[in-house]
């Protein structure tokens, strides 16, 4: 069932590329009804899996000669990221409503990255994998270069060079490990058990891993993270912080440590106290947590504050990875979809209510707005928004960072001590956005004066108010009631450490 | 549900009502006033109710009115309610100082609806911190209230909000930031969460050993961290430097939470999970606590007699009046050797509780009269501004003029009974603090008299005259919170009878 999200779609984006020209409200509600449908068979498979464990959806034999399948399945790691999928589609149709330039080609290139993306979270073979996560890079390319703005071409291109040199890093360890394994079939599960020997996983795993991690901005290889963002329009930020960056860290999770389990393991020797490439990615993730976090401190304009603050907040996804216990990967897993959610929020507010309408992101000039008499609703939404991102207890992003900690704490005290620097950065950064452009108490300037009135906005729009009620709903209900995804999460991340990793 | 069916969930409702009347108050415009305080009175019955009722139903563990539901159980986190003597009477005081906050802001013009939602919001943080009994539940509302807080002070604070508003969350958020990775690591060790499972680990001997054998040696650090989260939040010194603002500039009747109940916060944590959790490591390092506790006492006082503005003057006061409380936790942090040193533990401890409420009371009733005097002039709370009070306002001066001698604690009146029962306990348990704590009881009297003198007495400052007295309907708010102040310091009993029993078994169930 979950396959229909896939070919939805892409439907969809065929749709809209075929519509004719100037239909531009047409094309937004076909985008909207095929973003709503694809969230549709998100949440009912992600319902139907409920004690479910890895169920096959499709397995066709595709290149028969090569081995390779058309094999979509999906286990409960899948199944949340598929429905954090359907909720950023549906966001990110709703925040970009008031696009007028192009609207059916957006539409189609926007659609086109979302069956990307549901393609490869359900992708169990890895050449369908790969097919499926180029597929994702080229919509996002043309999305910035097109829609985007500051620096929009120096940031696609950028980003696509970053992508692509990722990817031939990851062709190129799964290319070998085929060879290697020496099986004819390019299914993830044939690999796994192909008994890959240690010194082979020793240069295979950093290979593709780091190809997979650069797209989930791990330090030092994230610097396409905070321009690209900034550089994309709204939908565009909200889909690459909320889905791409996730397609990396699955991508590590998946292949990279599914693989080459051992390629974790011990050297044999020990350099400065690093041990093995669990301690140098465990090391880059706790950076990439304190360093994004210091920068998005420093920061005059508003949406690198919160491009820096998804290296920070992605760091917690590497590092709870790198625990390799049940509860670190559990949170890493809820942290994806977490941050998820909670970034899309984040840069819808930033991006799409504020942006549009003050057409400028800098501190300095946003200070003498008086954005939170002028804009009480964007920001009330940032308080909430901001809350969540900062960690509060009752927001999603607690429970899944509370989890990777209490991992690493297990692992390592010391990373959960650097981790928690990150965290008191965190609630400064975000508290330091949220007083400068919303709350800041500066004088109003002569022509504006509160007496004679400010100018006046556009009012803020119903997909505005839907879109943001309906990521911040979500991320309170999971920080409630987190069993709603964990009791999914948890079998699959125990399948999987049962799998080999230990 | 697992644990005990106690049927009807007070203690949620409780916590909710608040929440649902802030969302009334938020779609009800300039009536937003009117539903804060049926909410806040609704809620001060439910208060009531609990607090006299919580022992006829079964009492397990030391707790009533129990709801326990597993939440997420892979962290441990278990929905877990329950009241004893100390948190049904921190329900009581919480709601009585957020009725006399609410009555107290008949002033707010700015965005009504916004003001009482978020006041009611920080209600129920209050409600739901002194009910919780498991790690998670209890940090929410802690952190839930500390939102709210930040709101009111920096939108309708005075001229310097923005730095005390961002002063107070940082410094409370850093507390809260130590706070959780303490427990993060007790959770590790030990797998659980639930303050009661903890306290009976510790109790036992067990804790460090679990804590040392999984992370180290370790625990004492975990203590110092969970302290200097309440350190903050009480405060202690020398982590009380965001208090003077914050007091000051927030408006007086947010002061009047700040001070009156959410301080409480605090003391009640070290009650509730520093020492029972950490009772041995904190008895471990009891002398150098007990040093910043009399420095708070201590210095508190003289800082307040240094002011010129009566809201720092009753913020310092707060600061030493909430010393008291700190040197009698940390002096009864012995391992009790004979009769009469329990029966001294139990004097302090008593006397702790009863302060923990009289200075909620008192401290609350002393900033609405400062809230008043700054009506009536026009924003003044310059002690030198005031002068001759008692000829145009001699309602309000013989009624602050109580709550002043409360404060000072003069027998006859509440503020009294706490101290003198934490005295008479840490004189036995520690008496060179005890001694040197007395400076701070002389200190506190003579500001106290000093701004009885200078604001009710002498010849009518100029702006002064014309003076209007307190109205009918601030008599009428006014004389059940005075007459609060004179039934404790009569009746103590009425409170020390239903705290007692609560207070022997904490202790007997507290390690050190």
């Amino acid at each position: 069932m979950l396959a229909w999200a896939i070919y939805l779609s892409f439907a969809g984006a065929l749709a809209e590329a075929l519509l004719p020209k100037g239909r531009a409200a047409l094309s937004r509600w076909l985008a909207l009804a095929v973003a709503v449908a694809g969230l549709a068979v998100a949440v009912a498979g992600y319902w139907a899996g409920i004690g479910q464990g890895r169920v096959t959806i499709v397995d066709l034999a595709w290149v028969p000669s090569m081995g390779i399948h058309f094999l979509l399945a999906a286990d409960g790691i899948s199944r949340v990221l598929v429905l954090l999928t359907g909720i950023a589609a549906v966001a990110g149709v709703l925040f970009s409503w008031n696009i007028e330039l192009r609207t059916n080609e957006f539409f189609a290139f926007f659609l086109a990255l979302i069956g990307g993306v549901y393609g490869v979270f359900l992708s169990f073979d890895f050449f369908l994998l790969f097919v499926f996560y180029e597929i994702a890079i080229v919509p996002k390319y043309f999305l910035i270069a097109i829609w985007g703005s500051t620096r929009r071409e120096y940031a696609a291109m950028k980003l696509a060079i970053y992508s692509f040199a990722g990817s031939a890093m990851v062709l190129i360890g799964l290319l070998a490990a085929y060879t290697t394994a020496g099986s004819h079939s390019t299914t993830l599960d044939a690999l796994a058990h192909a008994g890959l020997p240690l010194s082979f996983q020793f240069w295979c795993f950093p290979l593709v891993f780091v190809g997979f991690a650069i797209l989930a901005g791990m330090w030092p290889f994230h610097t396409w993270a905070p321009t690209g963002h900034v550089a994309a329009p709204t939908a565009a930020s909200m889909l690459l912080a909320g889905v791409v960056m996730k397609l990396g860290a699955y991508g590590c999770l998946r292949v990279a440590i599914g693989l080459f389990p051992r390629g974790l393991d011990p050297w044999g020797f020990s350099l400065l106290g690093i041990a093995s490439w669990r301690d140098v990615f465990a090391l880059l993730a706790v950076i990439g947590i304190v360093y994004g976090a210091l920068v998005a401190l420093a920061q005059t304009d508003f949406k690198f504050v919160i491009g820096y603050s998804s290296v920070s907040h992605m760091g917690f996804v590497l590092l709870g990875l790198m625990t390799l216990n049940q509860i670190g990967m559990t949170g890493a897993v809820l942290q994806m979809f977490s941050h998820g959610i909670i970034a899309g929020l984040l840069f819808a507010i930033v991006g799409r209510i504020v942006y549009d309408r003050t057409h400028t992101r800098q501190f300095a000039e946003l200070e003498k707005m008086h954005l939170a008499k002028r804009l009480p609703f964007a920001a009330w939404a940032f308080v909430v928004a901001g809350v969540a991102s900062m960690g509060l207890p009752g927001f999603s992003g607690f429970v899944a960072e509370l989890q990777v900690l209490v991992g690493a704490w297990q692992v390592n005290p010391w990373w959960v001590a650097a981790a928690g620097v990150g965290i008191v950065v965190g609630v400064a950064y975000t508290w330091r956005a949220l007083q400068k452009a919303f709350f800041a108490d500066v004088l109003p300037t002569p022509n504006e004066h509160p007496r004679t009135g400010w100018p006046k906005f556009e009012p803020i729009t119903w997909p505005e108010v839907t879109g943001v009620a309906l990521l911040g709903a979500t991320s309170l209900i999971v920080g409630l009631w987190p069993s709603i995804l964990l009791d999914t999460i948890e079998p699959a991340v125990k399948a999987l450490l049962a799998g080999g990793v230990q | 549900m697992s644990g005990l069916a106690t049927g009807f969930p007070i203690l949620t409702l409780l916590t909710v009502l608040p929440l649902a009347g802030a969302a009334v108050a938020l779609c009800s415009g300039k009536h937003a006033r009117g539903v804060a305080l049926i909410t806040t009175l609704a809620s001060l019955a439910l208060a009531l109710v609990v607090w006299a009722e919580w022992t006829r139903f079964p009492v397990i563990g030391g707790y009533g009115f129990i709801e326990q539901h597993t939440w997420a159980p892979s962290l441990a986190i278990e929905y877990h309610l329950g009241v004893d003597g100390l948190s049904a009477l921190m329900l009581v005081l919480s709601a009585i100082v957020t009725l006399m906050s609410v009555d107290a802001a008949h002033r707010v013009h700015h965005q009504p609806e916004l003001y009482f939602g978020l006041v009611l919001v920080l209600e129920s943080g209050l409600f739901g911190s002194f009910t919780a009994l498991n790690f998670f539940h209890w940090f929410l509302f802690w952190e839930l209230s500390l939102i709210p807080a930040f709101f009111l002070i920096k939108l309708w604070g005075g001229a310097r909000r923005g730095p005390a508003a961002t002063q107070f969350f940082v410094y409370t958020m850093a507390g809260s930031v130590a706070l959780l990775v303490a427990f993060l690591a007790i959770f590790v060790a030990t797998g659980s969460m639930d303050f009661g499972q903890l306290a009976f680990l510790a109790s036992t001997g067990a804790l460090e050993p679990m804590v040392t054998a999984h992370l180290g040696p370790v625990m004492l650090w975990l203590a110092i961290g969970v302290l200097a989260g309440f350190a903050v939040k009480v405060p202690m010194f020398p982590f009380h430097t965001w208090l003077p603002a914050a007091y000051a500039e927030a408006p007086s009747p947010v002061t009047m939470l700040l001070t009156g109940a959410m301080s409480k916060m605090g003391v009640y944590g070290l009650l509730r999970i520093a020492i029972p959790i950490f009772g041995h490591q904190i008895s471990q390092i009891r002398t150098p606590l007990l040093v910043l506790a009399v420095a708070t006492v201590v210095m508190g006082a003289w800082a307040a007699a240094a002011q010129k503005d009566l809201k720092r003057i009753f913020a310092y006061s707060s600061v030493n009046h909430l010393g008291y409380c700190l040197l009698a936790i940390f002096a009864l942090a012995v391992p009790a050797a004979g009769t009469a040193a329990q029966t001294s533990q139990a004097m302090a401890l008593n006397g702790v509780i009863l302060q923990m409420f009289n200075h909620g009371i008192t401290a609350a009733a002393l900033f609405w009269f400062v809230a008043m005097m700054q009506q009536r002039t026009g924003g003044h709370r310059g002690i030198d501004q005031f002068g001759g009070l008692r000829k145009p306002a001699p309602v309000l001066t013989g009624l602050m003029g109580i709550a002043l001698f409360s404060s000072l604690g003069l027998p006859g009146l509440n503020g009294f009974v706490g101290e003198f029962l934490i005295f008479r306990g840490v004189f036995s348990l520690a008496w060179v603090a005890a001694t040197v704590s007395v400076l701070g009881l002389l200190v506190t009297a003579t500001v106290i008299l000093t701004v009885i003198q200078k604001v009710f007495w002498g010849p009518v400052a100029n702006h002064c005259e014309g003076f209007p007295d307190l109205h009918h309907n601030e008599r009428m708010a006014l004389i059940p919170v005075i007459g609060l102040m004179f039934l404790v310091g009569l009746v103590p009993s009425l409170i020390v009878d239903s705290v007692n029993p609560t207070v022997l078994n904490l202790l007997a169930h507290w390690r050190f």
